[in-house]
């Protein structure tokens, strides 16, 4: 690949937004674990509980400030490396990123303060309204987060409006409840809410098998096992919701998931594992599970899905439908309020195409003077690498169903075996601490990657998306980030483990006289119900 | 959508144009305080403990203010794409330096006291000090130079086209005058700053505070001055010429503009906008007999009707340009062409009215809980849960 504008700006945009969503998923759950103690700690008002919030609490403040500051740059380079997408989709992207700013993220920020500060400052049930508040912003940050991403991948609710140079809203509720956005919520949601709980469980197995502060890691163990299975599921679930609404927006990057060169008759097989050959259109070794890729994609037994050459297919009378629009656009551009109503009605009518013949900007100034040939390699183009996505989607599907079986087990031991687990599962649940950032990671590289070459799909094209800097300039702001993040990174991680290792330090003599007192009360009476304890 | 016809396209476009210096002023009244905050933490702190009697003054509230900024690069997405896309790819490395600053200043709050290493906190202090005088210089800096027109055109497609080679790009942000109303930003939020700690410590804290911020507060004042008369005597405005509909469709290229003798022009034809200036003057005077005098609360007032009456009075002067071409007028963007459309501005100020007075609301109750002053005592005594 030869790294000019659009390669840099690209690299640097995956790199910043995987970087700033390594903190975002742990934000997202531990901000609902840690609200979730707190509430037991209120109602049963014993200390361990409080104990548990504050520790919790301060790694979550570790990783909260990093996943805000890295939430900055996002918000701010559509403009600074995106500048022409910025100008052609403001007018829709920005407004869902402008709430998240007045709705949920100014209540999440205003009251994280509060939340470390305020413990004193207020009563027990005030500063849990506090800890609520923080949780409900955070998550409903992602819904709106997600609305604007959803609308890349399925841009509803707009048109291009040829005075203006540049799509607009038509209906905002469209937005809204765009179904791509709305399952892409609860799945990254769900995401979260596993990963914390893999977090959770994880550190906590590690104070048991070393035998240090086991009240608190029981009882973490516990929260985390049944939040973390009801997530496992929902992320699962989801994440097949968010395949079927794929079906009917996003054709292309499901035949690229699934590796399916052409279409097959109804119900399609599901291809577990295979080579996938771009060249050549197929895949080697492929195993098929058969009927599943159309039960998974359409929910029927006779609706086709089709494959990747009938896509392309398609590709290709779409870019020129979509020359028709842009001939008709340059007339209605040049002659303004006064252009002919039979140009406009042709414009009209081809309009949903024009983003097809902007594809071939990539070969020809002025679309309208490209070759055959440049018109078939720009059809093909529309079909993204497809290795690196059937491989990115298997790894993570995979690991989906570790997180329901960890949690499922976890959840068994927890509930039935009085929280008693062997060694081996400890050192298992301490290992799966890293599982969760993968699959995200790979979640978001096959949503994003797929949807190439387009920055909104089928509307408009990456590469014409950049603004007009120099290679330089990108190169030196790639390079700080880099450098910057690697440092913060580090940092980061060095107090994270530094606070695990310490363990809990906030309230610890009390803590530690009541599990004393309650010790005494369960021996003194034999069959005592553990939860009899009276708070004090 | 018809509800969004209740209001015309050039009424909502004045109300946006209203809505960005609420949060420009926002921004600068709460975020400038943190930042004002720490440029001055080198030098009102001499010991660790009084470098964190300082950073606790802010140490619950800094993430809530800094979302001024973060909804204010949201809002201009949102209500002026045009201008985002111009400014943001335009001051590019500029814009990287400042959002280096806000990225390091919430990781400098959060893990400064994480350890006691004393290298580690002066390391911390120094990003808190650079992170704060640092933007606080540049958002001056931007704003000077917006005054004389930015060097950009638009091509057919509305490609926004930012003229130089890159390093003229950065370096050429920061000419004498531009540079001046870089001084004006530092001064006034280092004066803001010092009014804050005014407000909330006391002691040595405090003394340095005053005294450092009343000095601002002359320099402030001083360089605002100094700058209103530079632009009476060697800055050209702009006006657009020519027919033009206030309510017509966003694209820039779709009306003339020119140069004018001065920016000043708008004193004649709006008299009353020169209230602003004199807010501007006056506040930071104010201000500054307010520290010498050892006053909080009514000094702090005043420091924020200064900032109010700076910032405003740049907007009013510049009506309805909000960033000039200087090397082709017509491409300059203003308040007539480069909005989002009719039904956005509309939506958008629907959840703009619901949500700010909760913001607003919710913002006065966390600062009343945290009313009072913090002492070394706390900083002591809670060394686990403070900064």
């Amino acid at each position: 690949m030869e790294f000019g504008i659009v390669e840099l700006s690209r690299l640097q945009f995956a790199m910043t937004a995987m970087y700033h969503f390594l903190f975002v998923p742990l934000t997202l759950g531990l901000s609902i674990l840690v609200a979730i103690m707190e509430t037991v700690y209120v109602m049963t008002n014993r200390p361990i509980w409080r104990q548990m919030t504050k520790f919790w609490a301060t790694l979550f403040g570790i990783n909260f400030v990093l996943g805000v500051a890295t939430g900055i740059t996002m918000e701010f380079q559509f403009g600074m490396n995106w500048s022409y997408y910025s100008h052609y989709v403001g007018d829709i992207f920005g407004a869902p990123l402008a709430i998240e700013g007045l709705m949920p993220f100014f209540l999440e920020a205003t009251f994280v303060g509060l939340m470390f500060f305020g413990w004193d400052k207020m009563s027990k049930v005030a500063h849990l309204v506090v800890t609520w508040l923080v949780a409900i912003g955070s998550n409903f940050s992602a819904l709106w987060i997600l609305i604007a991403n959803g609308w890349m991948q399925n841009p509803v609710g707009a048109e291009f409006n040829p005075m203006t140079m540049r799509m607009e809203m038509s209906d905002f509720f469209e937005v809204l409840f765009n179904d791509v956005a709305q399952a892409k919520f609860v799945h990254t949601v769900s995401a979260g809410y596993v990963t914390a709980s893999v977090f959770v469980l994880g550190v906590s197995a590690w104070y048991m098998l070393r035998a240090r502060h086991t009240e608190l890691a029981r009882r973490s163990i516990t929260v985390a096992a049944v939040f973390g299975l009801a997530s496992a599921f929902s992320v699962v679930l989801l994440g097949d919701e968010s395949g079927y609404s794929a079906t009917h927006s996003q054709k292309m990057k499901l035949a690229a998931i699934e590796g399916m060169w052409h279409t097959e008759p109804a119900p399609a097989p599901f291809t577990v594992f295979g080579f996938p050959d771009q060249q050549a259109r197929e895949t080697h070794y492929a195993i098929h599970l058969p009927f599943m890729m159309g039960l998974i994609g359409t929910r029927s037994l006779t609706t086709e899905i089709p494959g990747i050459a009938d896509l392309v297919a398609s590709a290709e009378t779409r870019i020129r439908s979509g020359l028709i629009a842009y001939d008709a656009l340059m007339h209605v551009r040049e002659a303004r309020d006064a252009a002919d109503p039979a140009v406009l009605a042709t414009f009209e009518q081809h309009s949903a195409d024009l983003g097809f013949a902007f594809l071939l900007r990539k070969y020809v100034d002025d679309p309208r003077t490209a070759t055959e040939d440049q018109i078939k390699a720009a059809a093909n183009d529309t079909v993204p690498t497809v290795w690196p996505l059937f491989w990115a989607f298997r790894f993570m599907v995979g690991l989906g169903f570790g997180f329901i079986a960890t949690m499922a087990y976890f959840f068994w031991r927890a509930s039935f075996r009085q929280m008693v687990c062997p060694r081996w599962a400890l050192h298992l649940a301490v290992w799966m601490i890293p599982a969760p950032w993968i699959a995200a990671e790979m979640g978001w590289f096959v949503a994003e990657f797929g949807r190439q070459p387009w920055t909104v799909d089928g509307i408009l094209p990456t590469a014409m998306s950049v603004s007009e800097l120099s290679v330089t300039e990108v190169a030196l702001t790639l390079a700080g980030f880099v450098t910057f993040y690697s440092v913060l990174f580090i940092i980061e991680m060095g107090l994270m483990l530094n606070y695990i290792r310490k363990g809990p330090f906030q309230d610890v003599d009390e803590t530690e006289a009541w599990n004393a007192r309650h010790k005494d009360r369960l021996a003194g009476r034999r069959n005592a119900d553990a939860i009899a304890t009276p708070a004090e | 959508m018809i509800l969004s016809e209740l209001l015309s396209y050039e009424t909502l476009r004045v109300i946006w144009w209203l809505l960005l210096g609420v949060l420009l002023i926002g921004f600068a009244l709460t975020d400038g305080f943190d930042m004002g905050v720490g440029a001055l933490i080198p030098f009102v702190g001499r010991s660790d403990v009084e470098r964190r009697v300082a950073i606790n003054t802010v140490g619950p509230v800094w993430e809530g203010n800094q979302v001024w900024f973060i909804l204010g690069g949201g809002a201009i997405f949102a209500a002026w794409p045009p201008l985002y896309a111009v400014s943001f790819s335009g001051f590019y490395l500029a814009m990287f330096v400042v959002l280096a600053a806000f990225i390091v200043r919430p990781v400098a709050f959060k893990y400064r006291s994480k350890r006691d290493a004393a290298a580690w906190r002066s390391a911390w202090d120094w990003a808190l000090f650079a992170s704060g005088a640092v933007p606080a210089l540049l958002f001056g800096v931007a704003v000077g130079n917006v005054i004389q027109g930015v060097p950009f055109h638009f091509t057919d497609d509305l490609h926004s086209i930012y003229e130089g080679v890159w390093y003229a790009k950065f370096i050429g942000l920061l000419d004498p005058f531009s540079i001046l109303a870089g001084v004006v930003s530092l001064a006034m939020l280092v004066m803001h700053g010092g009014a804050w700690l005014t407000l909330k410590t006391e002691g040595p804290v405090q003394r340095r505070a005053r005294s450092i911020g009343s000095v601002a507060a002359l320099v402030a004042v001083a360089a605002y001055v100094g700058a209103g008369v530079w632009l009476a005597l060697g800055i050209e405005g702009f006006r657009i010429v020519g027919d033009y509909a206030t309510g017509g469709p966003s694209n820039p290229l779709h009306f003339q503009v020119e140069r004018s003798a001065s920016w000043l022009s708008a004193y004649a034809d709006r008299p009353w906008i020169a209230i602003a200036p004199a807010l501007g003057i006056l506040g930071g005077l104010l201000t500054f007999a307010g520290l010498r005098a050892g006053r909080e609360v009514s000094t702090l007032l005043f420091s924020k009707l200064s900032i109010l009456g700076v910032i405003s009075s740049v907007g009013l002067t510049m009506f309805p340009f909000i960033m000039p071409s200087s090397s082709d007028p017509r491409s300059s963007l203003t308040v007539w062409n480069s909005s989002s459309s009719h039904l956005t501005l509309f939506i958008m100020l629907v959840c703009a009215l619901i949500f700010m007075p909760l913001i607003l609301a919710y913002t006065a109750w966390v600062y009343k809980v945290l009313w009072g002053k913090v002492t070394e005592a706390d900083v002591t005594e809670n060394s686990h849960s403070v900064y």
